[in-house]
Order: structure tokens, then C-alpha cells, then sequence
């Protein structure tokens, strides 16, 4: 077994895992390059089928290519997708973009308040409907009590000290300072009421190997990852407002890979381009305590 | 720098970093990421900057302490990783934290490792979670050590100390049973024999020795283990495959070996070896995240271990003498229950009995404790409600070794040493100290059972459709008590709402706790001359056993609402009644039954 052998094992074993020991699981899909990895390492997992939801937490302020890539995959492999929104906030333009808040301020608001309130089904869930093709009010509000999602430990600090388990409590805070052991392969799959676990079976993964395997696999991804032409590309995808891309013409997988095993971005960090890290040293982790994903 | 050309073969190893508070771990795993290129562009400029914006000195262990906390306390909190390549392969460096609060946090760091670089302040010399360190690796099995002795411009470079150090650690780790594979005299803050040797040392550098480590291979060679992890029918879009997933810890398997599943000792053939995406495959071997597909549809329960029928089998019991550490807020406890987690097996156990305590640090052991505290290694008996399959882990440690959680949390893990016999030591204690205490009245069950005219008894109804068994057990209860038979339906939900005093947060644990107490109350009910009926659905063989050793000296009769499933498992009923006739006709064959067994004399109208 070559390294993305055992990565992949290892993830396999880990969402196989959680979804023996949920009883309410689903998987975040941000329509970027990892959470399009995970999802086709679920299918290889459960031999074709993702048994259980996909959950996008839309800002409204995605790249619009985004939203179109994701219903169209969703529509392709007939996944189970459901998307949850902070519609107060949009309504009373409380964000960023609008210019009544700060960064951290709209992010806390457009996706940590948003994705806290859609897993625990307090706000309304959109689900796609496959006859209509069109998404609908979700009548489920069941809490999910595991959700698996695609952080790396490799991204910033605070996500290089994350559990494969994680639990996080009733108001979605993380503990940091007080983690559960994990020995071997034993995680924490057990839980008080009320609280749920974050899963996370692409920590080990680096940028590199994502892209490795999205080469080796012929995974469709966005592609506003690729230069289109103009010598830009986008490395990482959240928001228009506050994604920027980078100066690249790489225009397929393998020059990605090649750019990133020893070209321009091999000593590059990969969140560079993101304005909203830059705000407070530890702003990420700030956000991730209270419950961002 | 590595060359592209082999990334394709290149491997990867998880390296922990461990060693007592401040002799510089996180140091060495800074400079370890500098000099081999691995930081980011303008990081350690970063560092720097903040270290002088904060008249604090530059140290490389603000590289890793990215959390604001750490940098505030100065220790290192969890375990973080970060990712570095020699010229061999890709490593994921584990900082695992020192101080004794933490352990369970390098303890994780530990478990997920293949090899450790345990630092010792050359200084300061070996303090007590240098030993305890050493004691853990040992115990979780990382057998690749390299010592780093810190800090050894703080003693003018002597290498008569770093070789006093060497010695001395040597014997401890030799009595817990690990052999380092060399040590290093470094200084990590300057570079010393890191990536670069220095002029007065000609040993391998730390970076040498990592390159030298083996990468794990031999698990291919051992028997065959596959823990069932699930079994998977999804039938969206026509798939009529019933896969049975998990991760083959050890050994291979090929399309039509014959297998054996452990502990329920069901045999089948291999039918067909499934993965998504990926060319028909006629193999499986350790490492794969694989499903398989039998020729016999058997049912099997997430758990079991699928072995080959041509390797040596797994042991079976009850009873494991085990070596384990305890990391709970409160003790390990005999006559509590907690969850074993071993390989994908999930049980019930209790602590059978403790045969010694040893302090992890100095090795000094106490006799005579009956409970296991936090922080402590102890060598026990643990008893399991569930017969476990299992494997010794000296011999193979995935489907060797275990955890133990207490209610929510993973409190303890720890190697199994041996099989013991199963002889369900603690129940059949339990129901003998039991009856040799049990207080009679003034009424002699036989007494009782004249006057009834007819005996006592539990009668259990069991399958898999609970509302069906329900029905059936008040329909019987119905039907004895028109015909003036003193009879009672007890129904399990009524025990979980009023008896369960002793409630516990694990579902598992919980199950089991509802069996014990139906059973211990079954005892009671009969002993008072009654015809008991309940209805216990997704009963097993074990369960059956243990409501029969509980209702003693009473007896049970089983009574099975057939369906496939439970056939196929194999529990000894003494009735199979056929779910499709009519409710009525049911209850009449439990009767005939009850009068054939002579329970109800047959001369009764």
C-alpha cells in the first residue's frame, strides 16, 4: 500500500465508523476540494451509495459557479442534499458585504450561527427534492448527532490539534484543553444528550495528497480552482467577499500537483488567500471554539 | 529535499514526541521542520517578529504552540501534528504534551504513532514522565524508540553524562520491555546532531535514525482477521449486494477461502471481494478498508472477527487477564459496568479482580488494591457479559489490545495477556451468594404450586418484531389467567421506567443491566408461585443463559416468534411458533406445550 492507500483506508474506516455509531449522521459538503474528496470516499466506503445527508451551509455569498456545481453533482449521484441559511441576518443584510459588519462578525453569523442552528433543527432545512429537481422545506428537525466533515490538520493550527472524534457540546462549543483520548482505533462514539461529535476522517491529509487523489481518482471538482486564462485561480473557495485567488496558470489537476509537490506553492500556506484569518492571530480558532466548522 | 520521482512509492510515518515538561519536545519538532525545509514561507519571519514585538526570545516551540492559550501557558496543551519529508519518506510529527494532566492526551498521540523520539533534559536527567513515557509506548506498543538527549550544551557537551543517561535508561526501559534503537546527544535549540552531525559526534543524527526506522510489513504474514464493522444491504437503485465491511488488521483473504466468524462460530465461503471505482478484485490484505460478500447469507452481528478457516482461530471467552492503564476522573471500580471496546466488538464487563497495581513512573507495585486510580497501570481480570473473540497481544495487537468506557468517556485501554477459562466466575458467585442468603416466608413454593395446581414459571418470548411478542405474551397471560391460573405479564418497558435505579448513560451497558434486573425479578415472581411471561426482543443465546442462571432454582421456557434472522443465529428455544398463523393458535401451542412439560396438569379445564 503506497501513502494514498493508507490515507484512504484509514478514512474509510473512520466514516464507516461513524456511521455504525450515529444514529443521526451527515456529512458537510462545502464544494471545495476536500469535502468533494470526502464525498467520494464515502461512496468507496459504503460501495457506491452515501447513506446519509449532505448538509451545505450556504452564505449567499458563494462564487455562484459553486452553487451550481454542487446541484448538479447532487442531481448526477442523487444525493441526499440539504442546504440550512441564516435568514434573519440576510433579511436585515447584517453581513459583511452589505457593510454593516466586521469579517468575523458576518462569518460568525452566515456560518457558525447558521450550521449550529441547522444541525440542531431549530432553523429551517432545505432538502432537495429529485422529482421537482427543486429544494424544499425540510419537515425533519431532528438534531444530527455525528457529523463528519473534511478539516485537515494541515490547514492552521488550531485544526492540527483536532481529534478524529470530536465532541463538541451543547451550545457546538469545542473544549480544546480537555479532548478524549483516542488510542488505536477506538474513538469517542459515545455522547451525553444534546451534544453531538464532529468527524473528521481527512486529518492526516495533506493539501497535496487531496490533490493527489483527485488526480488518481478522476474526481470532477470546481472549476474555479483552474486558471481559466487570465493567470488566476482560486486555491481555497469560501466566499466572494473574502476569497481571493492566486497568481497561477495552472489548468489541470496535475500541474496543481506539480505546483504544490515543487512549484510556486510548496512553501506556501494554503490559507494565505484568506482575508478573514488574517483579522486577529487566533481568529479561526476563536471561531472554531464556538462551533465553526 | 526529496526528488519527485518516487513519490509515487514514497511511505509515511507517524512519529510521536514525548518526554517529561520542558526538556524540549516541542523544540525538536521546531527544528526538525526548519532543517528539512518543511516551514511555510515566512513563518519563522513571523515568529520571529512577534518573539521581538514581545521582547520574548526566539524559540522553535512557537511554531508549534500556534494556540493562543499555549503560548499564554507555555506548555504544550494536546497533541498537535505537523508534516515534514527526509529524503526516505513523508513523516506526520505527534507533539504529544508532557505534563501529567495531559497524559491522556499523549497517550492519543502515542497510540497513532509507529515510532517516538522520547527527549530527556540532559541537565535536569530522567524524571518521572521520561519513566512513565517509556512505560506507556511499551504498553501501546510503539516498539521504535529513539532517545534524545536534550540540552547537552547545558552540561559542556560531557559525554560522560549523556552516557550515564544512556545506561541508566537503558534498565528502565529493558523492564518494561522496550529496546531503544539508539540515543542521540542533541541540542535542539542549535541544530546538534538534528539534521546535521556535529564534528565530535559520530553516531547517526536524529534524522538518520528516523530514515533507519522499518516501516511496519509483517502484519500480512499473520493469520487472517477482518473485525466486522458492519454489514451493509442498500438496496437504492437494485443493489442487492449483502456486504459485510471492516478493515483487514492482518493477514489475506481470497475469493472462495472458507471463513469462520468468531465468537458465534458461523462458517461461509468467500463470494466476492466488492469496491466502488475500483477493477474486480480477487484479494484482500492487511491494511484494506475492504466488504465481502459470502455464499451463504448468514447473520452476523457487527463485531464478530471474520478469520480464515485454514488460520489458527482467535481465542473465545469470557474472562481476559489483562494489563490496562486508567485515565478516568474516577477509578476503575469492581461490580460497576462499563463498555469494552476491543477491534469492532462492543461488551458489557466489570472488573473481575485486580492482581496488582504498578506506578507507571517507578515501576513500584502495590498489592491488595482492589481498585484502579486514575494514572494507574494494573494488571487485572475483567469479565465480560458477552462471550469476545479475541488475540493475544504479544502475539497480534490490533485484535489484542482494547479501551474501556466509562459512561461517556474512554477512561481506560490496555493489551490482552491471556484467555481465561470462561466460567462466568462472577454471575455464578452472584446467583451462590444469592441463594445462600435468600430468605424464605413461612410458604413453601410447593405449597404454593398445590394449591395453584400448576408450577412456576418464566416463560421468555423472543424474535425480532417486538409489538408481535408483546402481543403474544398478553394474549397468553389472558388466556392462564381465565383458567384460573395465577399468571403475570412483565413488561420490559415498565422495569426501564420504575427498577432501574442504578441508570447508566451506555445503551449497551443499559441492555444488559434490563436483562439482570428481569432476571433478578423473575426470581421473586416465580419464587411466589406465578406463571411469569415477558417478552425480551433481539435476545440472544447469552441472554437466554443469563435469565436462566438468575431465575434459579426456577426454570425458563422459551418461546421463539420464528423469523429468519433468529434461526439463522441459532438460539435453543423450545418453541418456534410461525408467525403467520393466527394469534389464538399461537397461544394455544404455548399451552400445549405448558401441559406437555407438565407445568399445567392437563386435567385442568
Amino acid at each position: 500500500m503506497d501513502q494514498l492507500d493508507q490515507l484512504e483506508a484509514k478514512s474509510l474506516f473512520i466514516l464507516r465508523e461513524a456511521y455504525r455509531e450515529f444514529r443521526s449522521l451527515c456529512m458537510l459538503w462545502s464544494i471545495g476540494k476536500d469535502s468533494t474528496v470526502l464525498l467520494w470516499l464515502a461512496r468507496r466506503a459504503f460501495f457506491g451509495h452515501v447513506p446519509f445527508p449532505l448538509v451545505h451551509i450556504d452564505t449567499h455569498f458563494k462564487i455562484p459557479e459553486m452553487i451550481t456545481y454542487r446541484d448538479r453533482l447532487a442531481r448526477e449521484l442523487r444525493l441526499d442534499m440539504v442546504y440550512g441559511e441564516n435568514a434573519a441576518a440576510l433579511a436585515q443584510q447584517e453581513t459583511f458585504p452589505d457593510g454593516k459588519v466586521d469579517r468575523m462578525t458576518c462569518c460568525r453569523s452566515l456560518k457558525r450561527d447558521a450550521l449550529r442552528h441547522t444541525l440542531a433543527g431549530d432553523w429551517p432545512r432545505y432538502r432537495l427534492d429529485h422529482g421537482s429537481g427543486e429544494y424544499r422545506l425540510d419537515p425533519s428537525r431532528e438534531p444530527y448527532t455525528g457529523v463528519i466533515v473534511g478539516a485537515r490538520a494541515d490547514e492552521e493550527g488550531s485544526r492540527s490539534k483536532e481529534r478524529y472524534f470530536s465532541p463538541r457540546d451543547q451550545s457546538s462549543e469545542w473544549d480544546v484543553g480537555d479532548q478524549p483520548p483516542e488510542l488505536w482505533n477506538q474513538f469517542k462514539t459515545d455522547f451525553a444528550p444534546g451534544t453531538h461529535v464532529r468527524v473528521h476522517p481527512l486529518l492526516d491529509w495533506t493539501e497535496l495528497n487531496v490533490w493527489e487523489y483527485i488526480e488518481r481518482e478522476g474526481i470532477p471538482v470546481v472549476s474555479l480552482y483552474f486558471d481559466q486564462g487570465e493567470g488566476r485561480r482560486y486555491r481555497s473557495l469560501g466566499c466572494w467577499p473574502c476569497t481571493q485567488p492566486v497568481a497561477s496558470e495552472a489548468r489541470s489537476v496535475a500541474d496543481i500537483v506539480s505546483e504544490l509537490r515543487s512549484g510556486k506553492f510548496a512553501r506556501v500556506a494554503e490559507r494565505a488567500g484568506r482575508a478573514q484569518d488574517q483579522e486577529d492571530g487566533g481568529g479561526l480558532e476563536t471561531l472554531r471554539r464556538e462551533g465553526y466548522m | 529535499m526529496a526528488s519527485d520521482l518516487d513519490q509515487a512509492q514514497r511511505e509515511q510515518m507517524n512519529v510521536v514526541v514525548v518526554g517529561h515538561v520542558d526538556h524540549g519536545k516541542s523544540t525538536v519538532i521546531g527544528r526538525l521542520l526548519a532543517d528539512t525545509g518543511a516551514l511555510p514561507d515566512g513563518k519563522l519571519e513571523q515568529i520571529q517578529a512577534f518573539c521581538r514585538r514581545n521582547a520574548r526570545p526566539f524559540e522553535y516551540a512557537f511554531l508549534l504552540d500556534a494556540l493562543k492559550d499555549e503560548q499564554a501557558q507555555g506548555i504544550t496543551i494536546d497533541s498537535a501534528r505537523c508534516f515534514f519529508r527526509s529524503r526516505q519518506r513523508d513523516y506526520i510529527i505527534i507533539d504529544a504534551p508532557g505534563h501529567i494532566e495531559f497524559l491522556k492526551n499523549m497517550v492519543s498521540g502515542a497510540a497513532r504513532a509507529e515510532a517516538a523520539l522520547l527527549v530527556i533534559d540532559a541537565h535536569e536527567g530522567i524524571r518521572e514522565n521520561s519513566r512513565r513515557h517509556g512505560t506507556m509506548l511499551s504498553m501501546l506498543g510503539v516498539q521504535q524508540v529513539v532517545v534524545l538527549v536534550n540540552k547537552m550544551d547545558l552540561v559542556g557537551y560531557d559525554l560522560g553524562v549523556f552516557a550515564a543517561i544512556e545506561r541508566e535508561y537503558t534498565a528502565f526501559l529493558d523492564r518494561v520491555g522496550l529496546r531503544p534503537a539508539g540515543f542521540v546527544p542533541i541540542c535542539a535549540r542549535d541544530g546538534i546532531n538534528i539534521a546535521s552531525r556535529a564534528p565530535w559526534y559520530e553516531g547517526p543524527t536524529v534524522l538518520e535514525q528516523l530514515d533507519a526506522f522499518p516501516k511496519e510489513s509483517s502484519r500480512v504474514a499473520q493469520p487472517f482477521r477482518l473485525p466486522v464493522q458492519d454489514i451493509y444491504k442498500f438496496t437504492a437503485g437494485g443493489d442487492d449486494r449483502r456486504i459485510v465491511a471492516g478493515t483487514v488488521e492482518t493477514g489475506s483473504i481470497a475469493v472462495d477461502d472458507a471463513v469462520v466468524f468468531y465468537p458465534s462460530g458461523k462458517r461461509s465461503a468467500v463470494r466476492t471481494i466488492e469496491a466502488f471505482n475500483r477493477p474486480p478484485q480477487t484479494e484482500a490484505s492487511a491494511g484494506a478498508a475492504t466488504g465481502i460478500t459470502l455464499h451463504e447469507e448468514l447473520y452476523i452481528r457487527p463485531g464478530e472477527l471474520m478469520c480464515r478457516a485454514a488460520d489458527p482461530a482467535p481465542a473465545v471467552t469470557t474472562r481476559l487477564r489483562v494489563s490496562l492503564f486508567w485515565m478516568g476522573k474516577a477509578p476503575l471500580r469492581p461490580g460497576q459496568r462499563y463498555k469494552l471496546k476491543l477491534a469492532t466488538a462492543r461488551v458489557p464487563v466489570q472488573l473481575a479482580e485486580v492482581r496488582g497495581v504498578m506506578d507507571a513512573a517507578d515501576l513500584s507495585s502495590s498489592q491488595g488494591k482492589v481498585q484502579v486510580e486514575r494514572h494507574d497501570v494494573a494488571e487485572c481480570v475483567l469479565e465480560t457479559a458477552k462471550p469476545l473473540a479475541f488475540d493475544l497481544a504479544s502475539e497480534m495487537a490490533a485484535t489484542g489490545r482494547f479501551v474501556i468506557v466509562d459512561n461517556y468517556e474512554i477512561a481506560g485501554g490496555g493489551i490482552v495477556l491471556q484467555a481465561l477459562a470462561d466460567e462466568r466466575a462472577l454471575l455464578a458467585a452472584h446467583v451462590r451468594q444469592r441463594e445462600a442468603g435468600w430468605e424464605t416466608g413461612a410458604v413453601a413454593l410447593a405449597e404454593r404450586e398445590a394449591r395453584n395446581r400448576h408450577r412456576a414459571k418464566l416463560v421468555v418470548a423472543v424474535g425480532a418484531d417486538e409489538a408481535a411478542l408483546r402481543e403474544f405474551g398478553r394474549a397468553l397471560e389472558r388466556r392462564l389467567f381465565d383458567a384460573g391460573h395465577a399468571a403475570y405479564y412483565l413488561a420490559l418497558s415498565n422495569l426501564a421506567r420504575g427498577i432501574e435505579a442504578t441508570a447508566t448513560a451506555d445503551a449497551l451497558v443499559q441492555r444488559d443491566e434490563r436483562v439482570r434486573h428481569l432476571g433478578e425479578l423473575a426470581r421473586i415472581l416465580t419464587a411466589s408461585g406465578q406463571l411469569v411471561i415477558t417478552a425480551l426482543p433481539e435476545a440472544d443465546q447469552t441472554d437466554l443463559e443469563l435469565l436462566r442462571a438468575l431465575n434459579a432454582p426456577q426454570e425458563i421456557l422459551t418461546v421463539q416468534l420464528a423469523d429468519e434472522r433468529r434461526a439463522a443465529l441459532g438460539i435453543a428455544t423450545d418453541l418456534v411458533l410461525d408467525p403467520g398463523q393466527p394469534l389464538a393458535a399461537r397461544v394455544q401451542s404455548a399451552w400445549s406445550l405448558l401441559e406437555e412439560r407438565q407445568i399445567l396438569p392437563d386435567f385442568v379445564i
